[in-house]
């Protein structure tokens, strides 16, 4: 008959209406400033800068690729490369930026600057609390604002950061294999440069 | 003492006027009493507005307006203070002095309604034998508010919300009418003073109101469906329609203009909730005969506060409706029942008392209901969808 469905209707908001105030877990709201929830793992705004250790500088992972800067759709990222080099985590001689700013006024949280970034340098914060009364400097992140320790990224994201401490300590440990391979390697071929090099030195006398 | 604070107010009024030269009380009465409605109908607003967003919010299990004042009770006043510094903007396209007038317009068709309404015993404006029909005359003048507002604005949302509102307004406004005239074929008079009176009867404990006979209940009804369509109210909020139309006729209108058609909409839901009060929940008389004494005036608002509510609710509950459901709805349906109420309501008039009018009356209605709801409101069925290739 016409007229059941609203009378069904407003029997469900009049039980919600009644419900919301007898059953506290019916109220999904949080009181925000004074109460907040925990953000779930995968939460994601704006790109920070992953550094390794104490000293920030020191410890950034950027190398200055420039790969996020072209990829990022918005183009919210600026980089400078820096003329000398640093040594990476593995020892490598690396460029740094000299400056990387993203201007999160831009940022629209896509997350490809992550994606593409091969040094697991740049990754998705979850800090929202960014609002700022000057609207062009104060939304202008640059190196120093950007950057933040891997001890952070492994308390906001665990199991990503994770895997990347895994990888990162797979590749070193490669590296320095490589290295005392190449090391002895060396050594064996100065060896036996010295070897060879040696009769002829002996004839030379 | 209890016959003192029925009537307060108009004892206030005598005391208050004493003072002046007898010359001057009549229009400084009329004064007084224009100041008392603007002074109470946007306070009355105010409270509607956090009640909604309250009722709103707990329907939708929220918690509502709680930071300004305690449980958000003066989140109307900040609200109003937020408009009152907001930038008050006119499109350089705009027809200026319509674009001005029309809330102006809104706001004085939609006060000028309380003036024929009994607001308690002797607590009354405008003793008018014509009160209803002056009602209704001034609620047609909110209509061509709406198409000022929407026209002067050159906003195609404005105009589209502005049309709509126009014939969504015109084709409410006849059952409006009709739901009205039963009670004037009732009780023989347009004074909106005399209907409240032959209302104010009791059989025994219970009130002789109209809503409590068969037409009076179908015209009540008809008159809610009427009256939620009239102030634009959810569902029949298509003129706002906020999620196709930007804000329909009142695109266009910032700062305390806009304010103002807020206010002059939830002016008009009351002023329409009084008269329905009026006309069909007895007015300022009590619910039950013993219940008397509690001052008139109190009765009635708590009838307006009540019908608030109930639209609160409604609009909680029910989705917006389609333009061609809208107008198959009037004309299909709420137009025959209540040009069928009027005949009814002359049968009940000349079938006499008994039991008889009772059941003639009611299966009647019963029926009509049922069939026209049947017949009427079907739903078309189309059939599953096919997809033909183009040959």
């Amino acid at each position: 008959m016409l007229g059941e469905g609203l009378l069904k209707g407003l029997a469900v908001t009049a039980k919600n209406f009644a419900a919301s105030y007898v059953s506290a877990e019916r109220l999904t709201t949080v009181q925000y400033p004074e109460e907040r929830i925990a953000p779930i793992e995968a939460t994601r705004d704006f790109p920070f800068l992953v550094y390794d250790g104490e000293d920030w500088e020191a410890g950034l992972r950027c190398v200055a690729c420039q790969i996020c800067e072209k990829e990022c759709p918005p183009k919210c990222i600026y980089i400078e490369k820096s003329k000398d080099k640093k040594p990476d985590f593995v020892g490598k001689m690396q460029i740094y930026p000299a400056r990387f700013d993203i201007d999160i006024s831009v940022c629209m949280s896509c997350q490809i600057c992550v994606e593409v970034c091969p040094f697991e340098a740049i990754k998705m914060d979850t800090e929202f609390e960014l609002s700022t009364t000057d609207r062009f400097g104060g939304l202008l992140h640059d190196r120093r604002a950007l950057a933040k320790s891997n001890g952070h990224y492994r308390k906001i994201h665990p199991t990503e950061a994770g895997e990347v401490d895994a990888r990162r300590a797979g590749e070193k440990a490669k590296a320095e294999a490589k290295a005392k391979l190449d090391a002895e390697a060396a050594a064996a071929k100065a060896a036996a440069a010295a070897k060879t090099a040696e009769p002829p030195a002996g004839a030379g006398d | 003492m209890i016959d003192k604070l029925d009537q307060i107010f108009v004892l206030f009024e005598h005391w208050l006027l004493g003072y002046l030269p007898a010359f001057w009380r009549q229009p400084a009465g009329v004064l007084v009493n224009v100041v008392a409605i603007i002074a109470v109908f946007p306070t009355l607003m105010a409270i509607s507005v956090w009640l909604e967003r309250k009722g709103l919010g707990r329907m939708q299990n929220r918690l509502g307006p709680n930071r300004v004042g305690p449980f958000g009770l003066l989140q109307p006043v900040a609200d109003g203070l937020k408009s009152l510094t907001k930038e008050d903007i006119v499109p350089r396209n705009a027809d200026a002095a319509v674009h001005f007038l029309a809330p102006l317009v809104l706001l004085v068709a939609a006060f000028m309604g309380f003036a024929v309404i009994p607001m308690g015993r002797n607590m009354v404006l405008v003793e008018m034998d014509a009160g209803l029909l002056f009602y209704f005359s001034m609620g047609a003048a909110t209509e061509l508010s709406v198409f000022m507002a929407g026209w002067s604005s050159r906003n195609k949302y404005s105009l589209l919300g502005a049309m709509r509102a126009v014939a969504q307004m015109v084709s409410y406004e006849v059952p409006l009418l009709l739901s009205s005239v039963v009670v004037v074929m009732i009780s023989g008079s347009l004074s909106l003073t005399k209907i409240v009176e032959a209302q104010n009867h009791y059989t025994g404990v219970f009130p002789h109101w109209y809503v409590f006979t068969p037409w009076g209940l179908a015209a009540f009804v008809i008159f809610i469906v009427a009256a939620t369509a009239e102030t634009n109210r959810s569902p029949f909020d298509l003129p706002e329609g906020e999620s196709e139309l930007v804000a329909g006729y009142f695109t266009e209108y910032s700062g305390f203009k806009f304010a103002l058609f807020f206010l002059g909409e939830y002016i008009g839901m009351l002023s329409v909730a009084a008269l329905g009060a009026t006309l069909f929940l007895g007015g300022w008389s009590a619910p039950f005969s013993f219940l008397g004494w509690v001052p008139s005036w109190i009765w009635f608002f708590s009838k307006v506060m009540l019908s608030i509510c109930f639209f609160i609710w409604l609009r909680g509950t029910m989705p917006r409706l389609r333009q061609d459901q809208l107008m198959n709805f009037a004309w299909k349906f709420v137009l025959p029942i209540s040009l069928l109420n009027v005949l009814v309501a002359a049968a009940w008039r000349f079938l006499g008392g008994g039991w008889r009018q009772w059941v003639v009356c009611t299966l009647i209605l019963a029926l009509a209901y049922v069939g026209l709801g049947w017949g009427g409101m079907r739903r078309k069925r189309f059939g599953p969808r096919r997809y033909r290739y183009a040959e």
